[in-house]
């Protein structure tokens, strides 16, 4: 395996609560710095509020999560970011009262060594001059790569990456995949949950998959591609 | 001049004018409010509580302490609006995980507490307040005489609620602000502190209120009354301009104080009703107010 690699994140026995719903059950998994990791596992499995818990955006936890050797469930929030993660959701969440300028600009700078917008347009060419649209005026691929983009910016070096190609056409996906390939190549630590496999693996080191809140399986990129029986079975498709 | 349905222009011009020192009011306070609604979800019923108590601590502070208007204008926002966000983090703070209707109770609350307060200390009969030396006198306008202190009115609170809207529309700050009126988990996910940013909007906004209350204090007796009888007019102004919609509510409360104005020429006795008939007829026409964005 890549142990011999620096952990950056450490999930041990994490729990995670929605008000009286309890979503995570001990889930277990580590990143290693570099790494394209991905979460893979049926909806409802906890891929998203592994995510959100570990932003800190789902507040009711217990169990132990570490980023660099930082205590994330001790961490207040508004603090997580500036451990350099950046979180990219599901949902994107473009805001409609910003413009796309504001949008791309709005979260802090964490980090030095974060893109500048001619990085930015060379990466999503499609965002460039758009400055002055409603952020949720664009179509759906451009969200979501001025949700990523706005990330970027900041320095953070560790991405989650909820679900990118949800909803996208396929030249679209290619696009996002292409960018992926560019910030592994960065140098980026990235989370990506995904249900589109080819997306998946085109990028991935490492594979895990969840069901029901932990993590019940875990591969390295060639095994996956090799053996795509098993992970359907998980997947049940 | 010529008369327009029977009335002189100039006895129109003027309600105009009268309506528009109103409509300062109602759109300083329904700023407040509709912000306040927009970015912390509470309906604040102390509104007018504060806007009461900005005027009487313009009072104290120059019975008390010598304190004249102009100092006054800038001290006592900041003392109100400190207060405010006090409240923010003492009380309000721990209502957001319930239901709404419990900061509106509180706030709700805290007005009649703050308002018999005030009535226990001084009495219900209010305060004289002297207009400032240098705005005394009157403006010849040709169609009527302003008195100097009430053309300020119009164009200090005019110059706050420009500048406001300004911020939140075009500033970094504006734009934290609206983004976490939309989102504020991941505002805060984005290493902003959206907590404090509450707070500082809770006690701007009430400073706002206080800052109306230095206004009014020449103008109206500083009395504990004064806030709740304007008050309910706010929330029927927020309402019609859109609840949470921050130029609606300062366009919304300019003209519905000239309505208010001109309703006292042509039929006195509808003006005090006149406000609430536009917000029966707004709210059958387009429930999410004016400016309000249809969910």
């Amino acid at each position: 395996m890549t142990d011999s690699r620096e952990r950056r994140l450490e999930l041990k026995g994490l729990h995670s609560w929605y008000g009286e719903s309890h979503v995570l059950h001990g889930t277990t998994l580590h990143v290693n710095r570099g790494e394209v990791v991905t979460i893979l596992g049926r909806n409802g499995a906890g891929k998203t509020t592994t995510m959100r818990t570990i932003m800190g955006i789902v507040r009711k936890r217990k169990g132990e999560a570490r980023l660099d050797g930082h205590d994330l469930i001790a961490t207040p929030p508004h603090k997580v970011a500036r451990l350099g993660l950046g979180y990219v959701p599901e949902e994107r969440g473009i805001f409609s009262s910003l413009n796309v300028a504001e949008n791309l600009t709005l979260p802090p700078v964490v980090k030095s060594g974060g893109m500048g917008l001619d990085d930015i347009y060379e990466l999503f060419p499609n965002l460039e001059g758009r400055d002055k649209t409603v952020g949720t005026r664009l179509s759906g691929g451009e969200q979501q790569m001025l949700a990523m983009a706005r990330i970027l910016r900041t320095g953070a070096d560790f991405i989650l990456l909820d679900e990118p190609t949800e909803g996208l056409a396929p030249v679209i996906v290619d696009e996002i995949a292409k960018a992926l390939v560019k910030l592994k190549a960065l140098g980026l630590t990235i989370i990506l949950v995904e249900q589109n496999l080819k997306f998946a693996t085109a990028s991935a080191d490492r594979h895990y998959v969840m069901d029901q809140g932990q993590v019940v399986d875990e591969f390295t990129n060639e095994r996956l591609v090799s053996d795509m029986a098993r992970i359907n079975a998980h997947l049940g498709v | 001049m010529p008369d327009i349905f029977g009335m002189p222009v100039a006895v129109l011009l003027g309600q105009v004018l009268l309506g528009l020192i109103n409509g300062s009011f109602y759109a300083l306070l329904s700023l407040g409010l509709a912000i306040i609604f927009g970015m912390l979800n509470v309906i604040n019923f102390a509104h007018g509580a504060f806007y009461m108590f900005g005027a009487f601590v313009t009072w104290m502070v120059m019975s008390w302490l010598g304190l004249s208007y102009w100092p006054a204008l800038v001290v006592v926002p900041i003392v109100v609006g400190a207060f405010g966000a006090a409240i923010e983090r003492l009380f309000l703070k721990r209502l957001y995980q319930v239901d709404h209707l419990y900061s509106l109770l509180f706030t709700f609350g805290l007005a009649l507490v703050m308002e018999g307060l005030f009535r226990h200390v001084f009495g219900s009969a209010g305060k004289p307040y002297p207009v400032p030396q240098e705005l005394t006198g009157v403006l010849k306008l040709g169609f009527m005489f302003l008195p100097v202190y009430r053309g300020w009115v119009i164009i200090a609170a005019l110059l706050v609620c420009v500048a406001t809207w300004l911020v939140i529309e075009k500033t970094r700050l504006g734009a934290y602000l609206r983004a976490a009126t939309e989102n504020p988990s991941l505002v805060q996910a984005f290493g902003i502190n959206v907590p404090l940013m509450l707070t500082l909007t809770y006690g701007f906004c009430v400073g706002l209120a206080g800052f109306a209350g230095v206004l009014a204090a020449p103008i109206y007796q500083v009395s504990p009354g004064m806030g709740s009888n304007l008050i309910i007019i706010v929330f029927a102004v927020v309402v019609i301009g859109g609840m949470g919609s921050i130029g609606g509510a300062i366009l919304t409360g300019l003209s519905l104080g000239v309505i208010e104005g001109l309703t006292k020429t042509f039929y006195p006795s509808a003006s005090s009703i006149v406000i609430f008939i536009v917000m029966v007829i707004v709210l059958m026409l387009r429930p999410a107010g004016l400016f309000g964005r249809e969910a």
